[in-house]
């Protein structure tokens, strides 16, 4: 165990650190920025200049356009990066996720033609896998892929995605559909790749509890497209898509949120019981070191993913522990903040609630990350099944075809 | 940076759990359990010594093998998994770690080579009665180098021939070397685990020898707790990890309405949540390691997420075990109780969580104030 760097590991640090100082943005985007979509602007600008310098997507090889680097440098990277104000990364979904799948399946066209836009910010890629009547039973998925009546060997894909993140802002998708109804069901799905601007493709945001509308509903209706954009072999959309939900593993992970510093700052300036600063409570003090301790656990935890990763091992599904401590922590720590504010504390706006809203923001937003790139439940079978071996569920819909299973409403 | 054992560490960790798997499967454990004349298992304690491991971070000069905490931490997890009952913690991370910090050429030359040959068991007599101790409540006084005083529990203070004392000298608190061969009378205390001794200890003329500055005890006592708080946190998670093991282990043979137990989701859920934390323990483990071993300045507070994590862990992993096992879970003879019982005295020897909480965040806030 060395958290110390290398002389060479230290080397790239002192470069990192040099670039980010020269390139870096040194403010913050504001309130109205963010709201307005200001933000992707300046995304699309910081992924730019990245990719020109080697810093996007550090772990690529050459020829899919990165610098061929190391995990750890990875990690070096984005624990500098992270000092400074960077604005939001839209890009994540598609070069976490989506290119990595099309990388894989596609052929060496269609690899030349999209990997280096997605990589350099200038086409955004959305995944879509969720349908209103399976979110986490992916393979219940009911959007139908037919071959078009004139023998083109065309596609006509027809019906309904949902909880597409960046979906409005997207060039490019990739999506499960159902090719075979009369296969059991995770035997009779295929994957393309679709051009969101196909007039058939109609996209329509989610109004959040939360109020804000970072996911999309996903209507497909009569989109042509061609068999040269099918990923993998046809009706084995389900061995693609568990391709996908590897990277996702990878991709998704680290902390959101309000997080337990800002929490302490903010204690020491309310005041709780006997007039004392909150911070004085033992009992949010407990609370306090537990979440330190779970954020410095997960910070860990995925600095030793890095080090199998870095050592040519396969990180297993453990990295799934991160979303489920992050998720409920961050609602925990920011109904604690909340309540620590007493009856002020349904004062939700961004003028008058402590650091502009931030705790009220977490708050809000903390149900959708508990369910987002798996729930909280289906995280736990992904580790009980994947890490520790425990058998699946008794399944009732293994060998029966797709349009004879059950469906509800 | 690397966050893992190096291939080295994992070959001694490796040959350290095949030598404990066959001189101490949980049978020999049992013995010291069901034996109350029986303090420790003194063939155990001998074997240890032969293989090194009472030395490992103790430097060749001094007898050790001269390897550095890493390589102890390996060790201290071994030793979790099996629940070894020996002084090993109190010799080791405790009497060895103050000597090597506090202790002058003379005391280091005359204790080292002894406890690193098992020829020295230590013992830590700070607590005095129910609650935390502080400088306020302390009884214990040391005058002219003669200690007077009663403490209790002392953990392996029956078998120990030198004790780490917190006394006060000239009403300041102190930290004292103590040799045991004479002006003290020892109680055997029930515990809750009794594969583990502990005593009252009650002293009268003593000879104490100061370590470190006058009226610094209290600073210096908590520096050779962060470095114990990492060791084990070490223990701690190998003993969390075994009795995740267990817990799995019965779940997958055995049978209710039709189907193995590890196949329903209310089983799997607490197996993931144990293992959830487990892994969070090991991870903050780990970083105590790297600051213990490097003396970084991080160390206190690496040290006291390591020893919360993992005293959250063991405890989790220890008692939702018996819960999957079931009412044989609730037997003697099944070994569920073991790491029930050890990850008690685990979390409370050096301290309870709550102490180590409170130590996190008054650091925390003085490292929030001065970022």
């Amino acid at each position: 165990m060395d958290f110390n760097d290398s002389p060479e590991e230290a080397a790239y640090r002192a470069q990192v650190r040099e670039w980010l100082e020269a390139n870096a943005p040194k403010t913050p985007l504001t309130f109205e920025d963010m709201e307005g979509g200001g933000s992707m602007a300046a995304s699309k600008a910081w992924q730019a200049k990245k990719a020109a310098a080697g810093y996007a997507q550090i772990t690529w090889p050459k020829e899919w356009g990165g610098p061929g680097g190391t995990p750890i440098q990875q990690v070096i990277f984005n624990t500098e990066e992270a000092k400074y104000p960077i604005p939001p990364n839209p890009f994540q979904i598609g070069l976490g996720m989506c290119v990595p799948t099309v990388m894989t399946f596609a052929d060496e066209d269609t690899k030349k033609r999209f990997v280096g836009p997605a990589l350099r910010g200038e086409e955004i890629w959305c995944q879509l896998f969720s349908e209103p009547a399976g979110g986490s039973d992916v393979a219940a998925a009911r959007t139908r892929a037919v071959r078009a009546p004139d023998g083109s060997g065309d596609w006509i894909i027809d019906g309904q995605k949902v909880w597409t993140t960046g979906a409005q802002f997207s060039s490019f998708g990739i999506v499960v559909t159902r090719t075979d109804p009369d296969a059991p069901k995770h035997k009779g799905m295929t994957m393309f790749w679709v051009d969101m601007s196909d007039p058939g493709i109609e996209v329509r945001p989610i109004h959040q509890m939360s109020g804000g509308s970072g996911f999309n509903e996903v209507f497909f209706t009569g989109v042509r497209v061609k068999d040269s954009q099918r990923l993998g072999a046809i009706n084995d959309g389900w061995r693609v898509s568990l391709v996908t939900l590897m990277n996702e593993r990878l991709a998704v992970g680290g902390a959101t949120g309000a997080q337990w510093n800002q929490f302490l700052e903010a204690a020491r300036q309310i005041t709780g019981l006997d007039g004392a600063p909150v911070i004085k409570d033992q009992a949010i003090r407990e609370k306090l070191a537990d979440w330190y301790v779970q954020a410095e656990g997960l910070k860990h935890t995925r600095n030793r993913t890095m080090t199998a990763l870095s050592r040519g091992q396969t990180p297993g599904p453990e990295s799934s522990i991160g979303k489920v401590v992050s998720a409920l922590q961050m609602q925990d720590l920011a109904n604690t903040a909340v309540e620590m504010l007493d009856q002020y504390g349904i004062i939700n706006d961004p003028d008058l609630a402590p650091l502009g809203g931030a705790f009220h923001a977490s708050l809000m937003m903390a149900p959708g990350l508990r369910i987002a790139g798996g729930t909280d439940e289906i995280l736990k079978n992904i580790i009980a099944e994947r890490v520790l071996g425990l058998p699946g569920d008794i399944r009732v819909d293994k060998d029966v075809a797709f349009k004879d299973l059950p469906t509800g409403r | 940076m690397n966050f893992d054992y190096s291939d080295d560490q994992k070959f001694l960790k490796n040959e350290a759990r095949k030598f404990l798997e066959a001189n101490c499967p949980t049978s020999r454990v049992r013995k010291v359990l069901d034996d109350d004349a029986k303090a420790y298992d003194e063939a155990l304690w001998k074997a240890v010594a032969e293989q090194g491991w009472l030395g490992a971070a103790i430097p060749e000069a001094h007898g050790g093998l001269g390897l550095g905490h890493i390589e102890l931490c390996a060790i201290a997890e071994e030793l979790g998994r099996v629940v070894a009952p020996i002084p090993f913690a109190s010799t080791v991370y405790f009497l060895a770690e103050a000597v090597m910090l506090a202790g002058s050429d003379v005391q280091k030359a005359a204790l080292l080579p002894k406890i690193a040959a098992g020829e020295v068991i230590g013992c830590v007599a700070t607590s005095e009665g129910p609650g935390v101790v502080t400088a306020a409540n302390l009884q214990a006084t040391v005058s002219g180098g003669k200690l007077s005083g009663t403490k209790l529990p002392v953990t392996d203070g029956d078998i120990a021939t030198h004790a780490l004392v917190l006394a006060k000298e000239n009403g300041q608190a102190g930290l004292f070397l103590v040799d045991l061969s004479s002006g003290v009378t020892r109680e055997a205390l029930q515990t809750l685990d009794p594969t583990r001794d502990a005593a009252k200890l009650t002293f009268s003329g003593a000879s104490a020898e100061r370590l470190g500055a006058a009226g610094e005890g209290l600073a210096l006592l908590e520096r050779i707790s962060d470095r114990a708080a990492v060791l084990l946190a070490f223990e701690q998670t190998g003993g969390a990890d075994r009795a995740l093991e267990m817990a799995k282990a019965y779940a997958l043979e055995r049978y209710a309405f039709g189907r193995v137990i590890a196949s329903y989701q209310a089983i799997k859920h607490k197996l993931a949540d144990i293992y959830v934390k487990n892994e969070l323990a090991r991870s903050n483990a780990y970083y105590g390691a790297w600051a213990l071993n490097t003396d970084a300045p991080e160390l206190p507070v690496a040290a006291s997420a390591a020893r919360i994590a993992a005293s959250e862990a063991f405890w989790f992993a220890a008692k939702e075990n018996i819960q999957t096992h079931g009412g044989i879970g609730f037997t003697w003879e099944v070994d569920a109780h073991l790491y029930y019982r050890r990850s008690r005295q685990l979390a409370l020897v050096a301290g309870a969580p709550r102490v180590w909480k409170e130590r996190l965040v008054s650091q925390l806030e003085r490292r929030n104030i001065a970022a």
